[in-house]
C-alpha cells in the first residue's frame, strides 16, 4: 500500500499541496482525478519523487519515501512502473531496447532471459514482433502499450500512470484502460491513475480521490461518484449538458 | 560509442574542411605580407605552423565545434526533458546526470584532442597546397618553415586547451539542457545559450590557460 499523510507542497511562495492524505489501496485501481491546475501531477510526481515535498509523509508499504537516502530511493524506485503522459520512450533506443533498458540496468539476467521478457511484456501489450520499431514510427496508442510493456518490465510492486488516455480515440482508450485493469489484477500491483477522463473513471477507477484546489476534496469509488451531492465533484463530472442529463437519468433510475 | 561516434566522428567532416582551408588562407595571408627581403621565405612556414599549432587548431576550432556539437547537445538533452525522458529516467533509479552527461564529457576531452592533432596536420597541408600550388614556394622551402623553432611543449599547450574546451561545450550545453523549462521554444533558445556561453567561456579560459602555461 501506498500512503500518503499530511504533504505539504510549494512552488516558491505558490502552495499547490495542501495537508494531502490519501491511502492507495494494493491491488486496486486508484484514480487521482480533479481539474488542470488542482495538483494532482504534482501529488503524484511527489509520490514518486520528482518533487521533493515540503513536509508529511509518502509510505511505500511503511517505508517512509521522504526521509530515505538516494540509495534507498533508488531500490524504491526500481519497484515503481510508470506509464508517462506522452509515453517518454526514448527516442534513440528501439521499442526493444527501450523495454530491455531497466533490465540491463538493474539486472543480472542473460542475454536469452532479457530477450524473453522482451517478448513477454510486448505480447502482453499485443505488440508481438514490433520490437525493431522506433518510437517515431508507432502511433500514439501503439507509443502508450510500449510505455506500459517498458513498466512492467522489472515486474513493478507499484504502477503510476499520468493521463494514459490523453490524446487517443476512445476505443484505443479503452483498450489502454483494459491493460490497466487486467495488469493490475493479474500481478496484484497498487496502480495509481491521473486522469479528468470520466470514461476511464467509470471503467477502472476502484478508487477516485478527487483533488481541488490542491486538496483531497473527495474520496469514493466510481459508483458513489454519480450520487454524491458534493457541488465540486458535479460541477467537474457533470460539466457538460450530455453528463448531466446522464445524471438526471441516473438518479431517476436509482429513485 | 555512440558517443564518440555523436561528438567526434560526425565532426571530422567539418574539421577537415575548415583546417585545409584556413591553413591555406594563413599561409596565403603571411606570405603577402612578407615583402621584407630581410626575412627568410621559410618564414612563411614556421608562421603559418606556430598560428595553427597554437591558436587556430585549439581555439578556432573548439568555437566551431561550440557551435555544432554544443547546440546539438543542448537540444538532445533539451528535448528528453521535456518530453520526460528525463523524469522516466529518475523514475527508474537511474541517475540521470551521470547517464546522459558523463560519458559525452568523456567522449569529448578523448577524441577532441584527436580531433585537433587532426585539424593541425590539414591546416599545415592546407598551408602546403596553397603555397606550392600558387608557386610561392618549394616544398622544401615550407617544410623547413614548418620544422624551424618546433617546440613539443607548444603542442602539450594545445592539447591542454583542448581537453579544457572539450570539458567546456560539453558541461555548459548539458547544463542549459538539463535545466530547460516549457517546450520547444524554449529548447531552441537553450540551444542558442549553450553556444554563446561555450564560446565566452573558451575565450576567457584561452586566455587564462596562455597566461598560465605559456608566461
Amino acid at each position: 500500500m501506498i500512503s500518503v499523510r499530511n504533504v505539504n507542497k510549494s512552488f516558491g511562495k505558490q502552495q499547490v499541496l495542501f495537508d494531502v492524505s490519501a491511502d492507495f489501496e494494493p491491488g486496486r485501481i486508484n484514480l487521482i482525478i480533479g481539474q488542470s491546475g488542482q495538483g494532482k501531477s504534482v501529488l503524484a510526481k511527489s509520490m514518486v519523487g520528482l518533487h521533493d515535498v515540503d513536509s508529511g509523509q509518502i509510505l511505500f508499504d511503511q517505508r517512509d519515501f521522504t526521509t530515505m537516502e538516494k540509495s534507498e530511493r533508488s531500490e524504491i524506485r526500481q519497484e515503481i512502473g510508470m506509464l508517462f503522459q506522452g509515453g517518454a520512450l526514448f527516442d534513440s533506443m528501439t521499442v526493444e531496447e527501450n523495454i530491455k533498458f531497466p533490465l540491463t540496468m538493474f539486472t543480472k539476467m542473460t542475454k536469452k532471459e532479457m530477450q524473453d521478457r522482451v517478448d513477454f511484456c510486448l505480447d502482453r501489450v499485443n505488440l508481438q514482433g514490433r520490437n525493431a520499431l522506433y518510437p517515431s514510427e508507432c502511433s500514439g496508442g501503439m507509443q502508450k502499450r510500449v510505455g506500459i510493456a517498458r513498466a512492467i518490465a522489472m515486474n513493478p510492486k507499484y504502477l503510476f500512470c499520468d493521463e494514459p488516455n490523453s490524446g487517443l480515440d476512445p476505443k484505443t482508450a479503452i483498450v489502454i484502460d483494459s491493460l490497466i485493469r487486467d495488469i493490475t489484477y493479474e500481478y496484484g500491483i497498487t496502480t495509481i491513475v491521473i486522469t479528468h477522463d470520466m470514461n476511464s473513471v467509470m471503467e477502472i477507477g476502484d478508487k477516485v480521490i478527487f483533488i481541488h484546489q490542491g486538496k483531497k476534496w473527495w474520496e469514493g469509488d466510481r459508483h458513489s461518484i454519480i450520487t454524491t451531492d458534493n457541488p465540486e465533484i458535479e460541477a467537474f463530472v457533470f460539466a457538460s449538458e450530455f453528463m448531466k442529463k446522464i445524471r438526471v437519468s441516473l438518479k431517476a433510475h436509482n429513485s | 560509442m555512440n558517443e564518440v561516434q555523436f561528438i567526434g566522428i560526425n565532426s571530422i567532416p567539418i574539421v577537415a574542411l575548415m583546417s585545409t582551408f584556413m591553413g591555406a588562407v594563413i599561409s596565403l595571408q603571411t606570405a603577402s605580407n612578407m615583402d621584407s627581403p630581410l626575412l627568410p621565405a621559410y618564414t612563411v612556414g614556421y608562421i603559418t605552423q606556430s598560428s595553427i599549432i597554437l591558436e587556430f587548431s585549439p581555439t578556432i576550432i573548439s568555437l566551431i565545434l561550440a557551435g555544432k556539437v554544443g547546440s546539438n547537445i543542448a537540444s538532445e538533452i533539451g528535448t528528453m526533458r521535456i518530453t520526460e525522458q528525463i523524469d522516466a529516467l529518475e523514475i527508474m533509479g537511474v541517475n540521470s546526470i551521470n547517464h546522459l552527461i558523463l560519458p559525452k564529457i568523456l567522449a569529448s576531452v578523448i577524441y577532441f584532442p584527436i580531433l585537433i592533432v587532426f585539424s593541425m596536420f590539414l591546416g599545415m597541408f592546407g598551408g602546403f597546397l596553397a603555397l606550392v600550388i600558387s608557386d610561392l614556394q618549394t616544398t622544401e622551402t615550407y617544410i623547413l618553415g614548418l620544422r624551424s623553432w618546433f617546440d613539443p611543449y607548444n603542442i602539450f599547450y594545445a592539447l591542454t586547451k583542448t581537453v579544457a574546451f572539450g570539458f567546456i561545450i560539453v558541461s555548459v550545453s548539458s547544463f542549459y539542457g538539463y535545466y530547460v523549462k516549457g517546450g520547444s521554444l524554449e529548447v531552441g533558445k537553450a540551444s542558442t545559450k549553450a553556444v554563446v556561453i561555450s564560446s565566452v567561456v573558451i575565450l576567457i579560459a584561452n586566455f587564462i590557460i596562455t597566461k598560465l602555461m605559456l608566461l
